[in-house]
């Protein structure tokens, strides 16, 4: 009797003491899925999710409080990660996904103000007081924040245009024989 | 015949042939079209750059578009004449889009351009011989249009040290490599040695089909002497892919996702090595190729030498016309080409073929569900799954298609030619193949574009401090200049009543 309840108590200490030595030193600053989530984001803090940035919207995923389809840039595929690093189903069919876009400057109501520029979160546009801007392809993100401050409404999202690099065949149709 | 002896096809399908309809008919040179539309982007990589302007006189052979980059290839002038456009126009793509493309029009004198010939082509540094290559803007002819001094240059550096000739043409309809073999077969042997001293490689071997005897007798005849060997292989489909062809010739696997040269081993076609020995030896670039005009909606199906750029419709014209109403416009062979959406798409580098195919000849069938028979487990020359594969992209699970071999697999469609269901197999494959490329792109742009998210958030901060600073500053200065002023006004303050005392 007096062997196992020493036994057991001494087993206790001894564990609760590694425990305890283990929380301190490897005691997580913050939470690690924060990061994670942050990672699978955009990342170009346009804040159409209503959080601010990015760094918000994970917080409040990881919180639970955002839906995983909070990202309008980020699409289908952002949403199938999110909802995979944070172990919930989503049906993907009734999101919608208008496909890759980008903006696009009409240069015949471009007056150069230069505010588009200012507002990009990526750098994308290319301009100078007084001169028509211009979108890199390749570095917009679809974020949409050049339309709002557009103000001759001179910039439209278009889808990005297909060409011979990027086409690939349609899934085939599903139409079996009886 | 020992080494066949052990080698065992995997997979694959013994297609009907139809090689009959061409086969047996001599190369015929087709009369200069009206207007030749001379693609840019004949090659895989990047497109050409064009180095001359709408009106320009050229003569044939004359550069009209520079390589761009590594993995590119330079494009000349088919013929003599001058240049009535420069701009997209259809391009031989399933897709339909169009392509930057240089539009000549022939002044029908086909005069030649000044040719660099060398007076001892086989006594050329290896280096020069991949350089000759490049400028003639030479690429795989096979069709993969993979650009050909890449491949040297690669090889020569990894050590090869066989060098593999693919004269298989597993495709039904295609005789263009059979055609080419039988007439010009010590040409083709001049360019497996030019081809040879390229690289630094001692063995080359021809890998021929039994189903082409002639081409077999003629290649052995030119290459007596030499130390060319020819081999006949068991005629299958797709024998002409080159990782089965290396299995055959030399017993050697190459392994998934790597390159033929993993092993030692560098595969170019037999019009690749008959271009090279125009390019090297005689100094003229690509500007033409052997093209096979066939199909049972064609009058009279023949080989013809087509200049570059050449609308498949003056191929059909020349050969007299349709019979009946084509059901289908095939570019290239009927397994791997893609349909044609008119005929007025121009001849490429690496078009092989114009098939004008009816009714009967295409069938097409409305697909069943998969009954799970793996006949196309069978029929698959990589070993793949086909059935798993197709039913996991069906219901959108791509990366699942992944894990079964999905990017090994060659898109040869010898598993939709055999499925008793007639499941567009190889259709599901390409669409998921592109699909993972768009979002293999999509990822890339994305990291990108956080990158120059990050970028700009640091010089906002940089800037916000910097303001801060030199506010900071400005209002320090200020605080010193006033507490200078005051110290001056105390000091005078203090003087004041000090000078009335002594006044």
């Amino acid at each position: 009797m007096f062997v196992a309840v020493a036994s057991l108590t001494t087993l206790g200490l001894i564990l609760g003491l590694l425990l305890g030595v283990a929380a301190r030193r490897l005691a997580v600053e913050g939470n690690p899925l924060i990061e994670e989530i942050q990672a699978i984001l955009p990342g170009s803090q346009c804040g159409q999710c209503g959080f601010p940035g990015c760094a918000g919207a994970a917080q409040a995923l990881v919180a639970g409080e955002a839906p995983v389809t909070l990202c309008p840039p980020g699409g289908r595929d952002v949403v199938a990660a999110l909802a995979l690093k944070l172990g919930i189903e989503v049906d993907l069919s009734g999101i919608k996904d208008s496909g890759p876009q980008i903006a696009e400057v009409k240069e015949e109501l471009c007056i150069g103000c230069t505010r588009c520029f200012k507002v990009c979160p990526t750098d994308a546009i290319l301009g100078a007081s007084k001169h028509i801007h211009s979108v890199f392809r390749e570095a917009c993100t679809a974020c949409g924040k050049c339309v709002e401050a557009c103000p001759t409404e001179a910039i439209a999202m278009r889808p990005v245009p297909v060409t011979l690099q990027s086409w690939y065949w349609d899934k085939p149709e599903e139409r079996l024989a009886a | 015949m020992k080494l066949f002896s052990r080698f065992k096809p995997q997979g694959g399908v013994h297609p009907d042939g139809r090689k009959d309809l061409s086969a047996d008919r001599p190369i015929r040179v087709l009369p200069m079209p009206e207007r030749l539309f001379v693609s840019l982007q004949q090659h895989v990589g990047a497109p050409a750059s064009p180095v001359v302007v709408v009106g320009e006189k050229v003569l044939k052979g004359q550069l009209i578009a520079a390589s761009q980059g590594n993995i590119s290839a330079p494009v000349h002038a088919p013929t003599s004449g001058h240049v009535a456009a420069i701009g997209d126009y259809l391009a031989p793509h399933p897709s339909g889009l169009p392509a930057p493309t240089i539009t000549i029009e022939p002044d029908g004198e086909d005069c030649w351009a000044a040719l660099d010939v060398p007076i001892d082509p086989y006594a050329l540094e290896p280096e020069e011989i991949a350089k000759r290559v490049a400028a003639a803007g030479i690429v795989g002819l096979g069709g993969a249009a993979f650009p050909s001094a890449v491949k040297l240059n690669i090889s020569r550096k990894t050590n090869v040290q066989t060098l593999i000739i693919n004269g298989g043409e597993c495709e039904p309809y295609l005789t263009c490599d059979d055609r080419i073999m039988r007439e010009r077969a010590a040409a083709i042997v001049s360019g497996i040695r030019l081809i040879q001293r390229a690289v630094g490689c001692t063995e080359a071997l021809v890998g021929i089909e039994d189903n082409k005897p002639e081409a077999i007798a003629a290649m052995r005849e030119a290459a007596k002497g030499t130390d060319v060997k020819v081999m006949p292989v068991p005629a299958m489909y797709p024998m002409g892919w080159d990782k089965q062809m290396t299995r055959a010739l030399v017993g050697k696997e190459v392994p998934a996702g790597g390159r033929s040269s993993d092993i030692g081993v560098l595969v170019h076609n037999v019009a690749t090595a008959y271009a090279v020995h125009e390019a090297v030896a005689l100094g003229r670039p690509l500007i033409s190729r052997l093209v096979t005009v066939s199909g049972e909606a064609v009058k009279i199906a023949c080989n013809l030498e087509v200049p570059l750029g050449t609308p498949a419709q003056a191929l059909f014209d020349y050969c007299g016309g349709y019979a009946g109403v084509p059901a289908r416009l095939v570019m290239g062979g009927p397994m791997m080409g893609h349909e044609m959406p008119n005929p007025y798409i121009p001849v490429v580098k690496g078009t092989s073929g114009v098939l004008a195919l009816t009714h009967k000849e295409i069938g097409q069938p409305v697909p069943s569900p998969c009954i799970r028979c793996s006949t196309c487990v069978r029929a698959c020359p990589v070993g793949l799954l086909p059935l798993e594969m197709a039913a996991h992209i069906r219901v959108g699970d791509l990366n699942t298609s992944v894990d079964f071999g999905l990017k090994d697999c060659i898109a040869c469609g010898s598993c939709s030619y055999v499925c008793p269901a007639h499941i567009p197999l190889v259709h599901y494959f390409n669409f998921a193949k592109g699909e993972l490329a768009a979002k293999e792109r999509a990822k890339l742009k994305q990291e990108g574009t956080k990158k120059l998210a990050e970028a700009r958030n640091e010089r906002m901060e940089k800037i916000a401090r910097a303001r801060e600073e030199a506010s900071r500053q400005r209002a320090a200065k200020k605080a010193a200049q006033e507490a200078a002023k005051k110290a001056a006004a105390d000091a005078a303050a203090a003087a004041a009543p000090q000078q009335e005392a002594t006044a």
